[in-house]
């Protein structure tokens, strides 16, 4: 039996005023899915995020969450059934800490967020699990200070430590890596793969080398559309992707 | 494995992440003195009792600012109606139902006054839940201005340009009558201040307190963690409301009066610049800072009855430009910077 189908996206359009951003998506993502979405600057990875996420809306075309149409939901609500995402361009609180930025993600996953009269951290078990949460991501010595003055490579640790407390079904990472140091690059890579093995997973990434460690499957896209989609030993030797995707590098060969 | 067992204790740093959380809203000597202090001026300024009236009271009014304002980032300049609206909704109350039981009961009429503050609060909220600052500045302003000219056409009911007169509310309780002294007055109006405070406090540092922070900070990161943000606006712009409503109610109390100035626009303005003065998103700002706006009104103006206003306001462009955040802000600076230098020993 194949897995079920946790996300799924039909004719998916986004235009632009005269840009087509997406361009007719028909995609797949099963549960348990570790797939790398690739393409140049600018093919509409990020679009095509957004649209998933709710962030933006589609000019066309659905969208389908663990087989519910989920085309018209808002962003919360998809958060609420399970869609979680990191942002390419950090997206955090900077008067908060980092321990305050997980303890309210995971007061509104557990519906606690209303929650008017007593204090933060009267709920041991929240503080808890954020703690776990930031040593997981290596940043527990950093918990208590504001967000806004951390190094850039923590902000980007946090953002995906938000994306992990709301413990979803659906994790899309946007570039979670770029401009991140070495080391930090090692930690993002580590946490992606203790993920639980149900959790289905969208990595866009540039760095092909972090692509071909992570992915089991890849899709190329390029112009808003769904170029090329296969296994990484298929896309890495399919001449078109060389040719569209790798472009530069053919030139020099 | 030992590690299963483990995993149901508590790390030593979660428990000391738990101690910071929690010690952030532990009242503090600086906190408790200032209450203190507050309790005292009834025996160390018996004189100036009707001034610490009204300071309560436009303390209480910048406080709702800061809850809407300094705490989930909507920018106002319309709070001034719903203290008018709590002002004459108290008002009517008291005067209409002089003798006639509870109707006239002070506190009664700080319900009534909040209550119709919040009901109006709630009603326009979902007016600013969109739109920029600048929007938001406007509609806010907008719907200040409309409640301003309903209380002006609207003589039969309110007075008109004369005021609301004959307001007067029982005792406090049945028991504490208003006297000419302000005694009853301060101590209502304090007692009131102090519990819609300890209130604003639990709110502020509780997980709904930190969601509007984090809107504040970020609407598009909270959207995207699940968080209903337009649910959690609308409610504290409704609590905002409730407290200026309270507010006003206090005021047409303790001066037994009504009148448009209740609603007019200046009363907005000042209030907010209470705030900015005394530093917004602590809570204490707006206190502060109508304790500094009133003192400096009322002794700038004996020293220059003219241009207190001036000072006024070259003080307030002096902090703005040199300090972020108000008097608040400032303290909150230098003790940083404390604990750093005496971190970095
Ligand atoms: N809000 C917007 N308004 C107008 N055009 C947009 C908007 N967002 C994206 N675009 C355009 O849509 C196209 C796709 O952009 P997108 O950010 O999705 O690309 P990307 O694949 O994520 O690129 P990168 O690798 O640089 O992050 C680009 O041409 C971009 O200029
Ligand atoms: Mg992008």
């Amino acid at each position: 039996m194949s897995p079920k189908i946790l996300l799924e996206s039909r004719q998916l359009v986004k235009r632009f005023g005269g840009i087509l951003a997406t361009d007719h998506v028909d995609f797949q993502l099963p549960q348990g899915a570790r797939h790398a979405l690739i393409g140049p600057n600018g093919a509409g990875k990020t679009t095509f995020v957004n649209l998933l996420s709710g962030v933006l809306t589609p000019t066309s075309g659905e969208i389908f969450l663990d087989g519910v149409n989920v085309t018209g939901w808002s962003a919360r609500r998809r958060a609420h059934a399970g869609m979680a995402r990191t942002f390419q361009i950090n997206q955090l609180f900077a008067d908060l800490t980092p321990l305050e930025t997980l303890m309210l993600t995971i007061a509104e996953r557990e519906n606690a967020g209303w929650s008017w009269f007593r204090p933060v951290g009267s709920r041991s078990d929240f503080v808890d699990e954020a703690m776990s949460l930031l040593r997981q991501l290596g940043i527990e010595d950093i918990a208590h200070g504001r967000v806004g003055v951390l190094a850039y490579g923590k902000q980007r640790l946090l953002e995906i430590a938000v994306a992990l407390a709301q413990k979803p079904k659906v994790l899309l990472l946007d570039e979670p890596a770029a401009g991140v140091p070495e080391h930090e690059r090692e930690q993002i890579l580590d946490v992606v793969a203790a993920l639980p093995g149900d959790v289905a997973l969208i990595l866009i990434e540039h760095d092909m080398h972090l692509v071909f460690r992570f992915a089991k499957s890849i899709s190329v896209l390029v112009n808003g559309g769904l170029f090329v989609e296969g296994t990484p030993e298929e896309i890495a030797n399919d001449p078109r992707v060389r040719k569209v995707y790798l472009g530069e590098e053919e030139v020099n060969v | 494995m030992t590690d299963m067992t483990l995993s149901h204790q508590p790390s030593p740093e979660a428990v000391k992440a738990r101690a910071v959380l929690l010690g952030r809203s532990r009242w503090g000597i600086a906190e408790i003195a200032f209450w203190v202090i507050a309790a005292a001026c009834y025996f160390l300024l018996p004189t100036k009792l009707s001034l610490l009236s009204e300071i309560a009271i436009l303390g209480l009014l910048a406080l709702s600012i800061d809850l809407v304002l300094g705490y989930a980032g909507i920018v106002t300049l319309g709070q001034g109606a719903f203290f008018g609206i709590g002002a004459y909704a108290a008002g009517l109350a008291a005067k209409h139902g002089a003798g006639a039981g509870p109707w006239s009961d002070p506190l009664i009429g700080l319900f009534i006054g909040g209550g119709f503050a919040a009901l109006i609060g709630f009603l326009t909220s979902f007016l600013v839940l969109r739109g920029s600052d600048l929007t938001r500045l406007m509609v806010t302003l907008g719907v200040a201005l409309i409640v301003d000219e309903i209380v002006n056409q609207a003589k039969w009911l309110t007075g008109g340009s004369d005021g609301l007169q004959g307001v007067l509310p029982s005792p406090v309780l049945g028991i504490w009558d208003f006297d000419l002294f302000g005694r009853t007055a301060f101590i209502y109006s304090m007692s009131v201040l102090f519990v819609l405070f300890v209130i604003a406090r639990a709110i502020v540092k509780s997980p709904f307190g930190l969601s509007l922070q984090a809107i504040k900070g970020n609407p598009l990161r909270t959207r995207a963690i699940g968080m209903p943000v337009n649910g959690r606006l609308v409610a504290i712009y409704t609590i905002g409301s409730f407290y200026a409503g309270v507010a006003g109610a206090l005021a047409a109390q303790t001066t037994q009066f009504a009148s448009p100035d209740y609603v007019a626009f200046h009363r907005s303005a000042d209030a907010l610049l209470m705030l900015v003065f005394g530093g917004a998103g602590h809570l204490y700002g707006g206190l502060l800072g109508s304790i500094i706006f009133r003192t400096m009104q009322d002794v700038l103006g004996n020293i220059t009855p003219q241009y207190w206003q001036f000072w006024l306001g070259a003080t307030l462009v002096g902090l703005v430009l040199f300090v972020r955040g108000g008097i608040l802000g400032l303290l909150a600076g230098l003790r940083d910077r404390a604990t750093r230098n005496g971190g970095a020993k």
